[in-house]
C-alpha cells in the first residue's frame, strides 16, 4: 500500500507491537477510497471477515456480529453477546426474594414489568399462595404487564423503523411510550426498573386520579398507536425491506425453538396467555395475532396488531379495576407482605404517614416486625420451579431454586432474546448484508435481557 | 399424587398405585434400581438466624440443625398425566430416572446422564409425547449433593399435547460431564454454553462449546457457589467501605 493511507505493506494497525502482520490492514480517512479499490482489485473475489459492533447503532445495544463477506452476500454470520452481563443472577441470590423483582426488572429493561412478574409469579408459586392472590393484585398485574407490552412493541417497531432510517416511526413510537412511562410514573413512582410487581402482590395501588389518567391514556393510544402501521405497512420501501427477509418457517422455528411474535409470523398462533393462561388471562377476551408469511414484515406486523389487543385488555382490566376499587392489593398475610404502604405522593413515592405513625408511635412489634421483614425478609419453601410467561418477545421464564432460606438458591431467567439471537445465521446466511439488520430488529433483542 | 383407594366394579377396594401398575404398566420400570434413589441434602441450617451472623444468634436455637432437601420427592404413581407421560418414557427408554419429584404440580425427572440424549430423542420423536422443543437449560451448583454437585436442568414444551416436563442431569464437580443434547434440540445451543460458561459443565457432543457471556480468557465459573460475589475496596476520604462480598447484609 502507498504512503497516502499511512501503513507500508508489513505493517498491520490491529497488530500488537512485534507481532508479525497476518494481512494489509487499511486506515481511511477520506478521498483515498479509490486508491485502495484499484490497488486491491484483484482480490476482489476474496471473502472477507466484517466486525460489526459490539457498539453500532444498529446492534441493539452492545452485541458483536462477526460476519464472513463474499461482496454484499452473507456467507456465515456468528454473534458474539456477552459485553452486557453484569450478573443480576449471581447477585440476586446475595439479596432477599422481595429484592429479586428489582434484580429482574434490570435483566429486559425495555419489559421490565414482565421480568418482575414472571419472577414474582415463581416466587408465589414456590410459596404455593398462586390461589390466595387478591383480585386486585392480579389485575393491577396485568393492567402494568399489558402496558408494558405495548411500550416494549413500540420500542421494537420503532427502532425496526429507524434502522431503516424512517425516523418519523421511530419519534411516533418515543412519544407514545412516554405518554405510558408517565402512567407508570404517576402510578408506581418509576418510569422504568419499576420493581413494581413483587412476590404476593403488587408494590402499591392505583393513586387517586389513577382511573382519570388510565382513560386519558387509553383514548390517546387508541388515536397514535395506530399511526405507526399506517406509516408503515403499505410503505413500498418499507415492504421491499422487510418482506422476505429474515425468513423462518414454521419446522425452522420449532428446530430453534423459536417463540413469541417469530413463532406467530410463521402461521402458528400459540400464546401462552391463552396456551397455558396465568393471572387470569383466560378471562380477557382478545385475539392472538398471526400471519403467515414468516419474514420480518409479519414480525413486524404482529407487533402493531398485538398493541391493540393490548389496548382491549387494558380497557377490560380498567373496569375489573373500578369494580374492586378499596381492596386489597397483595396477599393478606403477615408472614409474606411488605409490612408497610407504599403511596405515592406529591414528593414522590414512600411510606404512608399512617403506617409510619403506627410503627414509631404505638406499636413496638409493628417495629420489630417491619424490621424483621424488610432486613431479612420471609422463608420461601425448599424446591424448584419453572414458571413461564408470554413475554413480549417471546417465552419468559424463570427458574427459581429456593433452599427454604430467605434468598434465592438459584434464580435462571430464560430471556426470549437470548434464545432468538441463535436464529440469526440461520435468517442471515445467504441474504445481503443490509438484510441482517432487519432479521435482528425483527427479533427484537434487548442486550440487558440477552446478557443479564 | 397422594395415596388414595378407590373401588372396582367388583367391589374390591384397591389403593392408587396398584390402579396404575394395572393401567401404566412400564411404571415400574421409571427408576434405575426399580425405587427412587433418597433425595440429596443440598444444605443445612443452623440457629433461628441463618448462618450468616454467626454468633451473634442469641435466640436459644443456635444449636437447632436442620438438613434441606428440595420438596416433592415422589414414588409412582405421579398423579395425572404424569403417569402416562412416565409410563411411555419408561417403556421406550427402561430405567431412565433416579428420581422423580412433583412440586407445585410440576414433575421433574431426574435421570441418569448417559441415557440423556436416548431419552431426549424418545421425548422429541414420539407421537405420545411429542415434546418438540426444548424451551431452555440452565444450570445449579450443589456443593452438598456429593459426587453429582453440578446439576442441569432441561425444561421441555409439547406444544401438541400443552405439556411441560423438566430433566435433571447432574455430574461430579470432579469429573463434570454430561452428554450434550443438541444433536436432538438444536435449540439449546446457547443454554449448554451458558451452563458451561457459568458452571464449568462439560457437554459432550455440542458443536462448540465456548464461554459465551464471560471473556473467552476468563478463569472460573463465576456461578458456583464458592465463586465470589467480588467487588473492590472502596476508599473515600481515608474511610474504606468493604468489597460487597464482605459486606455483612450480603453474607448468607
Amino acid at each position: 500500500m502507498t504512503d497516502t493511507v499511512g501503513f507500508s505493506a508489513d505493517q498491520d494497525l490491529f497488530a500488537v507491537p512485534g507481532e508479525p502482520a497476518i494481512d494489509q490492514a487499511y486506515l481511511a480517512q477520506g478521498g483515498d477510497w479509490k486508491e485502495i479499490i484499484e490497488s486491491q482489485r484483484e482480490r476482489a473475489d476474496e471473502i472477507i471477515v466484517v466486525n460489526m459492533g459490539p457498539v453500532h447503532p444498529s446492534t441493539h445495544g452492545v452485541m458483536r456480529l462477526v460476519i464472513e463477506m463474499d461482496g454484499e452476500t452473507v456467507v456465515s454470520l456468528r454473534p458474539a453477546i456477552g459485553y452486557l452481563h453484569t450478573g443480576i443472577e449471581k447477585s440476586a441470590e446475595f439479596r432477599t426474594w422481595t429484592q429479586g423483582s428489582t434484580f429482574a426488572t434490570r435483566m429486559n429493561y425495555v419489559s421490565g414489568i414482565h421480568n418482575e412478574a414472571v419472577f414474582s409469579l415463581a416466587v408465589d408459586e414456590l410459596l404455593g399462595i398462586t390461589d390466595r392472590m387478591p383480585r386486585r393484585a392480579t389485575q393491577l398485574r396485568v393492567l402494568a404487564m399489558e402496558t408494558n407490552r405495548i411500550a416494549s412493541h413500540l420500542t421494537a417497531v420503532g427502532a425496526n423503523c429507524l434502522e431503516l432510517g424512517a425516523t418519523s416511526p421511530q419519534e411516533v413510537g418515543l412519544r407514545e411510550r412516554e405518554r405510558l412511562l408517565e402512567f407508570t410514573e404517576a402510578w408506581t413512582g418509576l418510569r422504568m426498573n419499576n420493581a413494581y410487581i413483587r412476590p404476593g402482590g403488587v408494590q402499591n395501588d392505583l393513586p387517586t386520579d389513577g382511573i382519570e389518567l388510565l382513560d386519558e391514556l387509553i383514548k390517546q393510544m387508541k388515536i397514535n398507536i395506530p399511526e405507526i402501521a399506517g406509516f408503515m405497512l403499505d410503505n413500498p420501501i418499507f415492504k421491499l425491506r422487510t418482506q422476505n427477509v429474515g425468513v423462518m418457517d414454521l419446522s425452522t422455528c420449532m428446530m430453534l425453538g423459536a417463540t413469541g411474535p417469530v413463532l406467530r409470523a410463521a402461521g402458528y398462533p400459540w400464546d401462552l396467555r391463552k396456551a397455558q393462561p396465568y393471572l387470569g388471562y383466560e378471562h380477557y377476551d382478545f385475539e392472538v395475532c398471526y400471519e403467515k408469511s414468516c419474514d420480518a414484515y409479519a414480525r413486524f406486523k404482529i407487533r402493531c396488531d398485538e398493541m391493540m389487543q393490548s389496548i382491549r385488555i387494558v380497557e377490560q382490566v380498567r373496569d375489573e379495576l373500578v369494580e374492586s376499587a378499596g381492596e386489597p392489593y397483595r396477599i393478606q398475610d403477615p408472614e409474606l407482605e411488605w409490612p408497610s404502604d407504599l403511596t405515592v405522593g406529591a414528593d414522590g413515592q414512600g411510606n404512608s404517614n399512617e403506617h409510619i405513625k403506627h410503627i414509631m408511635g404505638e406499636s413496638m412489634e409493628a417495629l420489630i416486625h417491619h424490621f424483621k421483614k424488610v432486613t431479612q425478609g420471609f422463608h420461601v419453601p425448599a424446591g424448584q420451579v419453572y414458571t413461564a410467561i408470554e413475554g413480549p418477545s417471546g417465552e419468559l421464564g424463570m427458574h427459581l431454586v429456593s433452599d427454604g432460606g430467605t434468598r434465592p438458591y438459584r434464580m435462571h431467567m430464560r430471556d426470549p432474546g437470548f434464545h432468538h439471537i441463535q436464529t440469526l445465521p440461520i435468517m442471515s446466511e445467504g441474504a445481503m448484508l443490509s438484510d441482517v439488520f432487519m432479521a435482528l430488529a425483527s427479533l427484537d433483542p434487548v442486550m440487558g435481557g440477552v446478557d443479564r | 399424587m397422594t395415596e388414595t383407594s378407590e373401588t372396582t366394579p367388583a367391589g374390591e377396594v384397591v389403593n392408587a398405585s396398584e390402579t396404575a401398575a394395572l393401567q401404566f404398566p412400564f411404571l415400574s420400570k421409571v427408576f434405575v434400581d426399580g425405587a427412587p434413589a433418597p433425595a440429596p441434602v443440598i444444605g443445612e441450617r443452623k440457629g433461628m438466624w441463618g448462618s450468616g451472623s454467626g454468633s451473634s444468634d442469641t435466640s436459644g436455637f443456635n444449636n437447632m440443625t436442620r438438613q434441606v432437601c428440595l420438596g416433592g420427592e415422589v414414588n409412582v404413581p405421579f398423579g395425572g398425566w404424569f403417569d402416562a407421560v412416565a409410563n411411555r418414557m419408561a417403556e421406550l427408554v427402561p430405567h431412565f430416572a433416579h428420581r422423580v419429584t412433583v412440586w407445585r404440580d410440576k414433575i421433574t425427572f431426574h435421570v441418569v446422564s448417559d441415557k440423556l440424549v436416548e431419552l431426549c430423542k424418545a421425548l422429541r420423536d414420539d407421537e405420545e409425547l411429542r415434546f418438540e422443543v426444548c424451551v431452555g437449560m440452565n444450570g445449579v451448583h450443589y456443593p452438598n449433593d456429593v459426587d453429582a454437585e453440578l446439576h442441569a436442568v432441561y425444561m421441555l414444551l409439547s406444544y401438541t399435547h400443552n405439556r411441560r416436563i423438566c430433566l435433571e442431569a447432574s455430574c461430579p464437580e470432579a469429573d463434570p460431564h454430561i452428554p450434550s443434547v443438541t444433536s436432538v434440540y438444536p435449540m439449546v445451543n446457547y443454554h449448554e454454553r451458558e451452563a458451561y460458561d457459568m458452571f464449568g459443565i462439560v457437554f459432550d457432543g455440542h458443536p462448540g462449546l465456548t464461554r459465551i457471556l464471560m471473556p473467552d480468557d476468563w478463569a472460573g465459573h463465576p456461578q458456583r457457589k464458592d465463586y465470589p460475589l467480588g467487588g473492590v475496596p472502596i476508599e473515600y476520604k481515608g474511610a474504606v467501605v468493604p468489597p460487597v462480598n464482605e459486606r455483612r447484609s450480603y453474607q448468607q
